[in-house]
Parts: C-alpha cells; structure tokens; sequence
C-alpha cells in the first residue's frame, strides 16, 4: 500500500469531519447491531427449539389442562423417546414487574428430554429430595441475587384461593446452547400437585416429548393427535419450533417495524456519508487535477477517493459494533423481564460490518466516478 | 443589528443538496420516534377506554388478571346484594364473566392467535354501555350462540356473521356484530356464561370475574368497603378503567422504552448529520461571515443567525416526518398483550401533541447541530479569512 499515507493525510485534513462521519457510521451500525438482536430475541424461541421436540397441549387452548395418564398413552408411540410435562405456575415474586417464567417440572423425566439445561449432579439430588425446592437459571439467580439455601415467597392466585408458596432454591442451572433462556424457575410437580384444587390434581399443562429422530416429527404428532381425537380431551401436537412460532407471531409485526426503521436509518446514513464525500471531493477539485497532470491515471485517482470511504465506513462500523457488544449487554439488564435475553451473535455483527463496508463503497462511487472523468483543463481553469 | 432572514432561507437555497441530508436525517428520527410513541399509545389507548369509570370489576384477592381470578356464584349473589350497584329493569347490573383463550388462525398470516372469549350475561349491554350491536342481534341465553368484535370479525378468520365455528366443545352460531368503540372488547368474543364454562371444561357456576355498574362514580368506595368487610368473600374492588390502565403496563412500557432508546440513538446521528452540513456550510462561507463582520454585524448576531438556519433546517426536517407518518393514524394492527397472553387489535394513535413532541424534538437537535458551527463562525478572525481570499 504505496499510497496509504496519502490517503491517510486526506482523511485527517477536516478532522471535526472526519470525526463526525465515524460518529455517524458508529450510531448507525451500533442501531442496526440493537435492532437485529431485538429481532432475532423475538424469534429466539423459534431458533433454539430442538428439532426432535414435540409439544403436545390440549386442542382447546394453551390454558386447558390434560390428563396426567396421557404421559403413558404418549411414551408409547412408536418414534417417541422420552416425555415429560409441565405446567405454568404463573406466580408473582414480590411485585408483578418482576415477571419470571415459572415452570412446574417432572423431575424423572425433564433431563431426558430437556438435555440443554445443565445442573450439577449434587444441586440436582438435593432438589429431588426436597418436596419445596426449587431451580432457577443464572440470570435470573443473579438478577435477585438468590444463592442457593435462600428461601424464595412466591405469590400464587392461579391455583385456588391466592396464597404464599415457600421454596428453597436448591440449585441453579445454565442452559447450554447459545442465547439460551436462563430466566426460568422450576419447582416439583409432586409439591404443585398436592396444593391445587382437585381440579388440576393429576392433570399437565402441556407435554414435552423428546423424538428417535426429528424425521418423524410429522408422523409422531399425527399418531399422537390420532390418538386422541374424539375424547374429551383431544390434543393438538406439532414442533417445538411451531409452537414457539406461534406466540411471537402475535407479539405483532415486530419484523416488518425493525425492518422498516432499519431502512430509515440505513437510507440515512447513505445520504450522510455520499454528502460528505461528495463534499470533501468537491473541495479538492484541483488537487485531483494536479494529481492527474503529474500522471495518476484516472483509476487511481477513482481508488484513492473510494478507499477514503471506505476507510471511513469500516472505522465506523468497528466502533458502532464495539460500542454495541459492550453496551446491549447493559440495555438487556434494563429491560429483563420485558424481553427474553439479548444476545449479539456473530452472525449479527457480520452482517453489520457488512452493510457499514457496502455503504463506504456505495457511497464513494459517485464522486469517485466523478474523479475518474474529472478532465485535467476543466479543473484546473477553474482555480 | 441581526442578520435578515431571508440570508439564511438563501444560503440553505444555495446549498440544497447538503441541506437535504440534513433534512432526511431529522425527519426519519421525527418519523420513528412519532411512530413508536403512537404505536404505545394506541395500544394504551384501546386497553384504556374499555374501562369505564362508573363500572367496577371485582376479582379474588391477588389476582393480577380476569384470567387467573375465580369467583363462584355464592359469592357473586352476596355481591349482587352489596350497596352501591345501580340497579336496572331486570335486577342489579351485575355481569358475572369468564375469560377463556382459544386459539383461532388470523386472517393475515394463518396462524393461531390466542383470542380471548368473554362468558356474559345478557345485561352486559347495560354495563358496559359504550357498546353497540351494529349487525344481527344479541345472542339468546341458553343457546349456543355467540357475537364478535368488529375488529375479531375482520382479523380472524370464519368469524363472520351467520357463520358457525367451534370453540372447545360445542359448535356456536355467530349471530351478531358488536362495536365497542374501539376498546379491546372489539378483538373479543362474547358468549352466554353459562355454556361457555363446560364447552371448556369449567363449572357451570365458576367466573373469573364480576363487573358491576355502579350508581355513580362515587358509590365505589361504599361497595369496596362493604364487599371487603365480608367475611364471606376474599375479593379485591378496582374501578375498571383502572384495571385495564394496569393491563396495558408491560407492553406499552416496553414500545416506548424501545422506541424511545431507538429515536434517541437515531437523534445523535442526525445532530452528526446536522453539525456536518452546517461545519461545511461554516467553512464554505468563510469570506461571507468575515464580510458581514466587516461591515459591522457582531459575533452575537452571526451566532444567531446560524443557530436560525440550522432551526430552519430542523424545522422542515420536522415537519417532513410528521407528514410522513400522518398516513398511520387509524392503521390498524395487533399485537399480543403481555399481561393477558392474548391478542388485541389496536390503531396507531397520532395526536396533535404528538406531533408538536415531534417538532420540538426536530428543533432541539437542529440548536445542538447549529451551535457549534456557529460559535465557529463567528470565532473566527475577520483579517485572515479576508486576507485569505
């Protein structure tokens, strides 16, 4: 790179400029960072769902209960590995901001389906011998800071007449794959069962079912709904992806409104940069000129000016996608509980540092092209 | 002595295209910040005026929704008889409810939304009495008949009027249209009580809540006191339009701290856009300002003048967004209520204050893009920039 210290001296002659238009790279690549994590935590569900999972839950609607015999009757068809079933407890620990998932478990059967989620072997033991203990994932631990031994009062009025239920929190677990969900609490289906109205006794929420091989997805669920069609409680069974599809799909058009400021602000950015490196080519009219007449060939003077863009756009970007890793992190603690965790992932960033390099180029050909058929006479009668 | 207006509207003339820039960065900030905001707000605004304030609803102590409250009907004939409650041709107006969540496809998209079903007696029209059958008619008690929100009929699909579908157990013919003007209740679907219960596997004699039409606004506090002083009941009182301003907590607190995080890193870029555009303008005109400097305009007065030309631009840019968002008001879309797990229908919701929120947020990033340069400008030594040329 022969030519790097011109270029460089060209890039610090304004440096409030310069500054400014890394300023206004680093801004947009640091939104573009934020909103493509807010998008992908909203379809999270969706991406980290096993593809072996099935869910299966009464076809009437997520709130109405099947019966605990179902587990049998479902570990029975041909293709299912495991099963266990769960049950939302929905309560409310000291304030209803401080919304949680709350997870009734089967401890015999949810490490068998449910393998993501690591707990040490001693905090797992602990937990199954204590009728009122509880797990919680990392996040949540640390974002009450519980430790394990503390008592946790959880506010429940979904089951029977409102009450105080005591837990003690015997372990904490981490969810293994990345961008997984260490929010949840779990208690014992044995201590739920023996505390809700007869109602609910010997009933799940919905199924968990853990396949031989996710290419039987379709079949098993068709077996299973088969199955049951017809009784009082007909299920509706389909992948753990579906399901999960199925409840960001109603948060709204979420994609279509980041997709849409994503383009303002990506238009915009356009327009900044193409200006200021319009200008700062305009400026230099008779430089490019001389540069010409001493015999820089047309195409080397086009490259001088684009490397300067887009050696603009990728200081930009680094920065904006620095600034993103260290402070999402920061944003997500500020609104857990309204959102699922937010995770920058790799693929994010590139795409980012992707867009940030095609606008420095997009936005340096113009003038570039300008430089390029600028005609040495013209430029330099106009001095 | 101030520099004449017409320099400014003049020299941003004159520099169009970098003044564009400027402009389209400030009006998209304006755009998205009016969108979020309005977005929150209709939201808000539809959860809000379903609640009226001469009803109450009474739900089990510590229920934080109708969905997880149970009443059972010993207690709901002990409130009938509480003081306070406005009485009509038929009895006291009481409408003892049920909640239940289905899932019916969107018209849209053709997936499932969670559509939330509300058990009702039939007096509920003269509870609730901001709303109106506008087709067909109120459904029969005891039969399997049910009536959709205007926004139901239009966002799910098979809820039309004559049509019949099924919900849990039972098939129901849809039999009337209702507009709640525009209140959640118009995403809603409404049955008699009495048989949605068993469609879904309840009780006959189990609600989730009771609303109540009070005597009038101030009658609250007499039947809270006599309903919570029974022994026989453990129920918590609240004034129904403050019921639902609680349901629409979580999802209009998220929107806007979204949407305000969104506008207020989009309006840092567009205050580096406006400071770059009015640096250039600065130091393209370096002759300029050393020439009114000369002739006896002070550095207040040039300070003054840029802060205007970049308040110029600003204000365009303001305005340009405001227009390019006025197309939403009305817009009609859903989204899932946090609270309830359960879809409402909702309008974007673009009021005059708003917009004047807009505009303002236009003018101040527009002060802090143009002051800077302007200290520049008039910083700057009249006998070198003149010498200069």
């Amino acid at each position: 790179m022969k030519y790097a210290r011109l270029i460089f001296a060209n890039l610090f002659r304004k440096k409030v400029r310069l500054i400014l238009t890394i300023g206004s790279f680093s801004v947009a690549l640091f939104l573009f960072t934020f909103l493509g994590v807010v998008k992908s935590a909203f379809s999270r569900g969706t991406e980290i769902a096993g593809a072996d999972r099935l869910v299966t839950i009464n076809r009437i609607g997520l709130i109405n209960v099947l019966p605990l015999s179902y587990g049998d009757k479902i570990r029975a068809v041909p293709g299912v590995k495991a099963v266990t079933h769960n049950h939302w407890f929905g309560g409310v620990y000291q304030d209803e901001r401080n919304f949680f998932p709350q997870f009734v478990i089967d401890v015999e059967n949810h490490r068998k389906v449910m393998n993501e989620f690591k707990v040490a072997d001693d905090q797992w033991n602990n937990f199954i011998k204590d009728r009122q203990g509880a797990i919680a994932g990392t996040t949540l631990a640390k974002r009450f800071g519980w430790k394990v031994g503390d008592r946790i009062p959880i506010k429940n009025a979904l089951y029977g007449a409102t009450k105080t239920w005591e837990f003690n929190l015997d372990g904490i677990y981490h969810d293994d794959k990345p961008g997984g969900d260490d929010s949840q609490f779990w208690l014992q289906w044995k201590y739920f069962d023996e505390n809700v109205p007869e109602v609910i006794k010997s009933t799940a929420g919905w199924y968990v079912l853990k396949l031989d091989s996710a290419d039987d997805a379709a079949t098993v669920a068709k077996a299973i709904d088969y199955q049951f069609a017809n009784s009082s409680n007909e299920t509706k069974t389909e992948t753990e992806s579906a399901f999960a599809a199925g409840f960001a799909k109603q948060l709204g058009n979420i994609e279509l409104l980041i997709l849409i400021i994503g383009g303002v602000v990506f238009f915009t950015l356009l327009l900044v940069t193409g200006n200021t490196m319009a200008i700062s080519v305009r400026e230099r009219t008779a430089e490019l000129a001389v540069l010409k007449a001493i015999g820089f060939s047309g195409p080397t003077v086009m490259f001088f000016v684009l490397a300067e863009s887009l050696t603009i756009a990728l200081f930009g970007g680094l920065l904006g996608l620095g600034l993103a890793i260290l402070a999402i992190p920061v944003v997500g603690t500020a609104l857990r509980g309204l959102l699922p965790t937010l995770v920058v992932s790799g693929s994010v960033l590139a795409l980012g540092l992707a867009a940030a390099v095609l606008v420095g180029g997009a936005s340096g050909i113009l003038p570039g092209i300008g430089a390029l058929r600028l005609r040495v006479v013209d430029a330099l009668r106009r001095v | 002595m101030p520099i004449p207006l017409v320099y400014n509207v003049r020299s941003v003339r004159a520099r169009w295209t970098s003044a564009i820039v400027a402009v389209l960065g400030i009006a998209g900030t304006v755009g998205v910040f009016i969108a979020m905001l309005s977005l929150a707000k209709g939201f808000k605004a539809t959860l809000i005026s379903s609640g009226s304030d001469d009803n109450a609803i009474i739900m089990r102590a510590g229920s934080t929704s109708e969905l997880t409250g149970g009443v059972a009907l010993d207690s709901v004939k002990i409130i009938q008889d509480a003081p306070g409650i406005a009485r009509g041709p038929e009895g006291p107006l009481v409408t003892p409810e049920i909640v239940i969540i289905a899932p019916i496809p969107l018209i849209s998209t053709g997936t499932d939304a969670n559509v939330q079903i509300r058990g009702v007696t039939k007096n509920v029209l003269h509870i609730r009495r901001n709303i109106r059958i506008v087709e067909g008619q109120m459904f029969t008690p005891g039969l399997a008949e049910i009536i959709v929100g205007k926004n139901a009929t239009k966002s799910y699909s098979g809820l039309t009027l004559g049509n019949t579908i099924r919900l849990g157990t039972v098939r129901w013919k849809i039999v009337g249209v209702f507009d709640a003007g525009d209140t959640s209740f118009d995403s809603e679907v409404w049955a008699d009580a009495k048989l949605l219960g068993p469609a879904f596997g309840r009780g006959e004699n189990f609600f989730q809540s009771v609303t109540v039409h009070l005597q009038n606004p101030g009658t609250l506090q007499q039947l809270r006191d006599a309903l919570t002083a029974d022994p026989r009941l453990n129920v918590d009182v609240a004034r129904e339009v403050d019921y639902y301003t609680k349901q629409s907590g979580r999802l209009t607190s998220l929107i806007t701290i979204l949407g305000g995080l969104v506008a207020a890193i989009m309006a840092i870029g567009a205050v580096f856009g406006a400071l770059n555009t009015m640096y250039s303008a600065v130091s393209e005109r370096g002759r300029e300002i050393a020439t009114m400097r000369a002739i006896g305009f002070g550095g207040p007065s040039v300070v003054f003048s840029f802060v205007i030309e970049a308040l110029l631009i600003a204000l365009v840019g303001g305005l340009l967004g405001c227009l390019a968002v006025l197309k939403l008001n009305g817009v009609t879309t859903g989204a899932m209520n946090l609270q309830t797990f359960s879809h409402v229908a909702f309008a974007f919701k673009i009021t005059p204050l708003l917009l004047a929120q807009g505009i303002i947020f236009a003018l101040v990033m527009g002060v802090i893009g143009g002051l800077l340069p302007a200290i520049r400008a008039a910083a700057q030594p009249v006998a070198s920039a003149l010498r200069s040329l």
